[in-house]
């Protein structure tokens, strides 16, 4: 990538160069010396994680668009599958309902939010898919 | 037999003996500092895996070592002297070191030949989940500007006196990454080694304590208050590109990090991967642990009371506290600067998180978020800043290894 290498050059030059300063002066910094040092550290790091930021974003921007398309391809196709089945039999029944998917949480003193948190976390701790549970009530012990 | 002449001769040959030569009374105090960290590790659960093995190696040390003549010493001083003297017929030669030293001696070739931090961090790639940093990369900055601590630390220990090489190793307490800070004082200040170890997992500990007053201080109620949006889901695909395009980045700008990121990622790509699931156990669990024994006691053996006991260590635990509060102050105020620039959607706490100390500052984050605002959910968020800091403190760590090395 053109930004990395620019970047990688510039860093390599810079940090030799204070490394020969550092050598020619012995072990002992002297304080402008150590300052500049410093800076200059911080700007490497911060400049790194900025360009993998970028990259990062780069990716992403790419695995989010390959997901779009892909999701709109799979829409697409249970649209026409669906148009399909529709009309080479207008009257087949409905789909059955997920065993055990059906009926209502009673919840006391749990916001809905918490409550769905819940059950995800018991289903994935029980390892079992959620459809296949069955909660009664989730109440808050006080 | 001569009984009063035998029980002369015991006398002479024990350790108690040597107490009451010159020197003799530092080693009793770091018996005592040992017995204190023991304490500290186990009662107080102060980063307990590793302080238990450095505390009880500093004691291995200080009831063996009683200067150059002692002879079934489990770690010898000298014998790592003449390793690091160019003049000597020993130096860098690890024959002596197995031909003549102990067993702390032979433990400690691991932590001087780099591989312990190294195996460690493999362990600590499979163990961490990147998917918070990848979903929201502008942790990357948080992570970059919790390095704040690092830089001037490294300043203020070349105003204290201390040589660049020192000052380096010094520096790098603040990126709060034991391994790393290990890392980087073998390869620059081998003998500042046990007082920089020590200072870096104590404050790693206190990480609890220290952050949250400086957090409420540098932020408002409003601001701590600020509920995060859900990051959105990150691909398996993406998981697995992430430590390969991380590794080839990192490794070709600052190729001294390679040691470490090189094995953070191979790590992580062991998790990820899914087609290494042995692996990622293996390195998560047993070889892990194993490297974190050989660690612990090998460091500790670097606290002979005749290295310890100086007013460099005093400078060294002072500006190691000074390093993290400001690697705190400087993700929080990036933090505070990305709140203002968001209009208000991120909240600032989580740039505390990006000092490294994985999971301990997110949970800070986490705990203060909740204090402002029950309902508020910051863990995954400050996950981000806080991985972020792993990879910023080994970029750090790189750079003053290749100006200092």
């Amino acid at each position: 990538m053109e930004i990395g290498t620019i970047s990688v050059e510039t860093v390599t030059e810079a940090v030799s160069e204070i490394a020969e300063k550092a050598a020619d002066k012995g072990d002992k910094l002297s304080i402008s010396d150590a300052a500049v040092t410093a800076v200059f550290g911080y700007a490497v790091v911060f400049a790194g994680l900025l360009i993998l930021m970028i990259v990062l974003y780069c990716t992403g921007a790419y695995f989010k668009s390959k997901d779009a398309k892909g999701k709109a391809e799979k829409t697409a196709e249970a649209a026409s599958s669906a148009k399909n089945s529709a009309n080479t039999a207008s009257a087949a029944p409905a789909a059955p309902v997920a065993p055990g998917s059906a009926g209502h949480v009673k919840l006391f003193d749990v916001p809905d939010k918490e409550a769905a948190m819940i059950m995800a976390i018991v289903a994935d701790k029980m390892q079992k898919p959620l459809n296949e549970l069955h909660f009664i009530s989730i109440k808050e012990v006080k | 037999m001569d009984i009063l002449e035998t029980l002369k001769t015991l006398w002479n040959e024990s350790g108690f003996q040597s107490f009451f030569v010159d020197g003799g009374w530092k080693n009793l105090l770091m018996i005592l500092i040992s017995c204190v960290l023991l304490y500290l590790g186990i009662k107080k659960k102060f980063e307990p895996l590793l302080l238990v093995g450095i505390a009880f190696g500093c004691l291995l040390v200080n009831l063996s070592y009683f200067g150059a003549g002692s002879t079934d010493a489990l770690y010898h001083l000298d014998l790592w002297d003449n390793f690091l003297d160019p003049s000597h017929p020993d130096y860098h030669s690890y024959g002596a070191i197995m031909r003549e030293g102990g067993l702390l001696d032979i433990l400690y070739i691991g932590v001087k030949a780099g591989i312990y931090p190294s195996l460690i961090f493999m362990g600590v790639g499979a163990m961490t989940d990147f998917g918070p940093l990848i979903s929201n990369p502008k942790s990357l900055l948080l992570g970059a500007a919790a390095q704040m601590g690092v830089f001037l630390a490294f300043f203020g220990a070349v105003c204290l006196g201390f040589t660049g090489q020192e000052a380096a190793s010094i520096g790098i307490i603040g990126g709060a990454d034991g391994p790393t800070a290990i890392f980087l004082t073998t390869k620059l200040a081998p003998h500042l080694l046990g007082p920089i170890a020590i200072a870096a997992y104590s404050y790693m500990a206190l990480i609890p304590m220290i952050q949250p007053p400086i957090m409420r201080l540098l932020t408002t109620e409003k601001e701590r208050k600020v509920k995060m949006e859900q990051s959105r889901q990150v691909s398996k695909t993406e998981k697995i590109i992430f430590p390969i395009i991380v590794a080839m980045f990192v490794i070709l700008l600052l190729p001294s990090t390679a040691p470490l990121v090189g094995c953070l990622m191979l790590g992580n790509l062991w998790r990820e991967c899914g087609v290494t699931e042995r692996l990622s156990d293996t390195v998560q669990n047993a070889l892990m642990n194993i490297v974190t024994v050989f660690l612990g006691i090998s460091v500790g053996a670097t606290t002979a009371a005749s290295r310890f006991l100086s007013l460099e260590t005093i400078k060294i635990v002072f500006l190691g506290l000074t390093a993290f509060c400001f690697s705190t102050i400087g993700g929080l105020l990036v933090g505070k600067l990305m709140y203002k620039l968001s209009g208000g959607k991120i909240n600032p706490l989580i740039g505390s998180a990006g000092v490294s100390a994985v999971p301990m500052a997110a949970r800070v984050s986490q705990t203060e978020g909740q204090k402002a605002n029950p309902s508020n959910f910051l863990l995954m968020h400050a996950m981000g800043p806080n991985v972020a800091g792993v990879i910023g403190s080994a970029i750090a760590a790189g750079f003053l290894l290749a100006v200092f090395k």
